[in-house]
This record gives C-alpha cells, sequence and structure tokens, in this order.
C-alpha cells in the first residue's frame, strides 16, 4: 500500500499464489500503473497463465451488467469455482477522477461466502471466495487495452478460473478488450431501440452468448424477436455462415431470479463448442496478438511523440508552419528519422 | 459549487497523488499511468442516511480520485474485503445514527487485524466531545458537516501521506 517500503514484485507474486489477497491487491495496482513493475509482473505471470475461461461481458450502461455478474459469481463459487472479476468502469474526462460502483451491485456474491475457503456440509465442494477489482478507465489512449490483458493474465496465474471482464460497452476499446476473450457475452435490455439499432452497434458482431436481461420487463420478447433476426441474417454473412456458430439468446431477469444459471450453461457450450472445434487456440492466438499489437502502437507512439519534440522535429515543424515544405514531406524525413534511430 | 472546482484546479497542481512515485520508465513496454488514490467509500451498519456520501463520493471523483463506492449497510468485513481487493489508499465512513463510538474503533480493529494499514476517515454528525475517543481509537480525522470540498479531499490526501509515513 505504501510506495516507499514497496515489496519485491516477486515476492508479491509468492504471496498472491499461496492466496494472500492483499499481495493480489497489490500486484494489481502495479499492474494499473504500469511501467517496468507492470512488465516484471507480466513475465511472471505468463509462465503460470493460460488456462483460464475468459470471459467477457459488455453492454449498455445500467443494461444489469454488474448484477448479472454477482448472480454469476455467487452459482459459480457454489459450484466450487474460483471465479475473478475485473469491473471496468469510466473516468471522468475532467479530473481523472471516477466513482466505481460495480461492487454495490455484486454484494451478494461476496456475502454468501466467509472469509476463508470452507468445506461444504452436504456437497463436500470447497468453496473459494471470489476476486472482484474495479478498474477505471483512467483515459488514457491505450492505457486500458494493456492494463486489462495484464490484470487478466495475472488473475489466470494465480488460479482464478474463469476471469470475468466488465465493460460499459461503449468505446472502441472496451469492446475490443471484450472481444478477445475467449467468450464474449453482451447484455440487452427492453426499451434500447429497435432491430436496426441491433444491426447497427458493432457490439453485437463479437457477441457468443446474448443475454436479454430484464426479462420480466415489457418488450422483453421484442428485443429477443429482433436479436434471433439479426441472427438469421448471420446464417448468410456472419459467425454463423463463418464457423456454424449460433450465439443463443438468454432471458434473464435478476428481479425474478431466473437466466443466470442458463447464461452459465451457454458460456461452459461455447467454451465446449470452442475447444471441440480447435478455436480456442484461435482465440489465444488473437489475443496476444492483440495486446502485443497495442504493446508495440504505445511504444512506437511514444517514440514519435518524443521525435516531434526534438530539436529535430521543432525545427521541421516551424518550416510547415513557415510554408516552407508540406506536411507530407515532413512526414517522410521524419519517418527516416525514425526508422534510422531504431536501427541504431 | 465554486468549492468544488477549487479542489479540481488544486488537484492539477498538486501533480502525482503519491509520494515517491518513481518517474516515467521509457525501457517499460507497459505504458505509466499515474497514480491515483483509490478510496473505499461506505456507510457502516444499519444506517440509511447516504445522501452525505453520495456528496463525498463526488467530491473525491472531481478531486482525482478513484471512489469504489460500496454504499448502504456494510461489514466491516464486507469493508475490508474490498479495500484489499481495491489496494484503497483510504476507507471513508459516513455516520449518522450516532453509532460512531461503537462503528468507528470496530472498523479500525479490523483493518488492523487484516494487517493493512489503510487509514479510515469518518465522516457525518460527531459530537464535538466525541471525536478526541474516535481519534485515540487510530481514526485518522473525523470531518462534520460545514467540511468544504477542498477540506475534504485534503483531509484524504492527509490521512493517506500520514498512513505512508508511520508504515515506512
Amino acid at each position: 500500500m505504501t510506495t516507499r517500503t514497496k515489496p519485491s514484485i516477486p515476492d508479491l507474486y509468492r504471496d498472491a499464489r499461496a492466496g494472500n489477497r492483499l499481495a493480489i491487491g497489490r500486484l494489481l495496482t502495479r499492474v494499473e500503473r504500469g511501467g517496468a513493475d507492470a512488465d516484471a509482473v507480466s513475465e511472471l505471470a505468463h509462465a503460470d497463465a493460460g488456462s483460464a475461461h475468459i470471459v467477457g461481458i459488455t453492454g449498455a450502461p445500467g443494461a444489469g451488467k454488474s448484477t448479472l455478474v454477482g448472480e454469476l459469481v455467487s452459482h459459480l463459487v457454489a459450484d466450487g469455482r474460483r471465479p475473478a472479476v475485473l469491473a471496468v468502469d469510466p473516468s471522468s474526462p475532467l479530473t481523472g477522477g471516477a466513482i466505481l460502483g460495480d461492487r454495490i451491485r455484486m454484494e451478494g456474491s461476496q456475502d454468501s461466502v466467509s472469509t476463508r475457503p470452507a468445506v461444504d456440509g452436504d456437497a463436500g465442494t470447497v468453496r473459494h471466495k471470489p476476486f472482484i477489482r474495479s478498474m477505471a478507465t483512467r483515459g488514457h489512449s491505450g492505457g486500458l487495452a494493456l492494463a486489462v490483458p495484464l490484470a487478466v493474465r495475472l488473475f489466470d496465474a494465480l488460479g482464478f478460473d474463469p476471469v470475468i471482464i466488465e465493460t460499459v460497452g461503449v468505446g472502441q476499446v472496451e469492446v475490443d478488450v471484450v472481444g478477445a476473450a475467449d467468450t464474449a457475452v453482451v447484455v440487452a435490455t427492453p426499451g434500447m431501440g429497435d432491430a436496426v439499432q441491433a444491426n447497427k452497434a458493432g457490439l453485437l458482431e463479437v457477441a457468443d452468448v446474448f443475454v436479454v436481461n430484464k426479462a420480466d420487463r415489457p418488450g422483453a420478447n421484442d428485443v429477443r424477436r429482433d436479436l434471433e433476426l439479426m441472427l438469421d441474417l448471420s446464417k448468410v454473412t456472419g459467425q454463423e455462415a463463418e464457423i456454424g456458430y449460433r450465439p443463443p439468446i438468454v432471458m434473464a431477469s435478476a428481479l425474478e431470479g431466473t437466466g443466470s444459471t442458463d447464461v452459465l450453461a451457454a458460456v461452459a457450450d461455447h467454451l465446449a463448442f470452442l475447444e471441440s472445434t480447435g478455436r480456442r487456440d484461435e482465440r489465444r492466438r488473437h489475443r496476444a496478438r492483440t495486446e502485443i499489437e497495442a504493446r508495440l502502437a504505445q511504444a512506437l507512439h511514444r517514440r514519435v511523440a518524443d521525435l516531434l519534440s526534438s530539436p529535430t522535429g521543432v525545427a521541421l515543424l516551424k518550416q510547415v508552419e513557415a510554408g516552407d515544405q508540406s506536411p507530407t514531406s515532413v512526414t517522410r524525413t521524419l519517418l527516416d528519422e525514425l526508422l534510422a534511430s531504431t536501427e541504431s | 459549487m465554486g468549492e468544488i472546482e477549487r479542489a479540481n484546479s488544486e488537484t492539477e497542481s498538486a501533480g502525482p497523488e503519491r509520494v515517491g512515485d518513481a518517474p516515467a520508465d521509457d525501457a517499460a513496454l507497459t505504458p505509466t499511468q499515474d497514480a491515483r488514490l483509490r478510496v473505499v467509500l461506505a456507510k457502516l451498519g444499519l444506517d440509511g442516511h447516504d445522501r452525505g456520501l453520495k456528496v463525498v463520493a463526488r467530491i473525491l471523483r472531481d478531486a482525482g480520485m478513484e471512489v469504489i463506492y460500496l454504499g448502504l449497510r456494510q461489514t466491516t468485513d464486507s469493508i475490508v474485503a474490498a479495500a484489499e481487493q481495491e489496494d484503497a489508499d483510504a476507507i471513508g465512513l459516513s455516520m449518522h445514527n450516532a453509532g460512531h463510538l461503537t462503528l468507528a474503533p470496530a472498523m479500525v480493529a479490523a483493518v488492523a487485524e487484516a494487517g493493512m494499514t489503510t487509514p479510515v476517515v469518518v465522516g457525518g454528525i460527531v459530537p464535538e466531545e466525541d471525536v478526541q475517543t474516535l481519534l485515540d481509537a487510530g481514526v485518522a480525522t473525523v470531518l462534520g458537516p460545514g467540511a468544504s470540498a477542498t477540506e475534504v479531499a485534503q483531509a484524504v490526501r492527509d490521512a493517506v501521506a500520514a498512513a505512508e509515513a508511520s508504515a515506512s
């Protein structure tokens, strides 16, 4: 918690592997802050990660994602699983601050478990404590795209399974993060627009499982029908045409306490489909590629910023301003400079 | 309103939230992000007056902090569990039902028992004569009605800085 008496990353990692939750919390903070510490966590976690089922859950604000995740977590814990949740909420673009309110909807999932794993008398299954971490987007270009996969890898390496990522499906980064999961769950609700809206949103194209939440509300069946229609079209062009998988639509209502076990079943079915068709490796490759690409882009972005503020860069920018050179010719010069400096 | 704005402008000039932050590491492949204070806010026990806590959540957010909002009817265990998982820098409790002499020391004890040094800041209705009792019990600060947005944010920063100084 303190920055002056920093325990070393390997020490923290060892403690975290042993189940020390304070150490897990601190490692996640290091991951989130980035830099050499985050790289070190990545190296350690990489060796132990790779088995967890990574589930992304997204949808519009207020769709009931956190409530649903809370229910899923409760069921998973009762089944003897050890889930972790990464709940991503937006930061204020003005102050960088954030109010992270997802936990409040997941309370039940924490209450149902004692402070230590206990043996359930009847079933004999071990009940693990879930780990829920809130993360703010912090508004940094691409920061989220790097912090999330790292945090997920850490959870995976520490033996959490499944690892659930919850994001508000509003930005491309958030959608990408969920799209890079093994199974992407998109939560829809009544009253959010018609079939055209459903077709328009890029969110729906990444879905492996649809949940029509608040199914007790009027209009829930209309949403289902609109989604079915959209899925019918994807028989022609889309996931079903390409790989023969049609995302199921699950009706759920937290009010009536229905649907959450069906969501878990649909998520498990999707994982089984991925494994039986060899597509899980494909997802892993895609995920690794997405992360490496984001990392490279960040590294290059930093170099570009450095170059532009270097004496050479400043001088060239002045020439463009004075009308002596065109932006394209200056770009060419700077690109050559950048490539030369990379080679050296 | 004006106070919130002042709190904002202060954060901007305050720079990194923590003492001893490492400078950006150019060689790292993960970009560094600002260290922001993370504060868990909760109502402990059966106290339904959460408007004050919501105002404080907004004040701290506008001061650039990350607020993990737990809201009503929390227990010392649930707050410790959240502070642990969220690696919180501070815990903020809002108390309006005269339970502070029992609940606030219980919170401080629960934090210590979990092996954490997270400071506990109390706000709400605490009679003047009880303030010293709470401070003696290990509460970092007690904020009463009339505390400005700037004072609230600064009190949290000071509490975190003091906890870090005593832990090192």
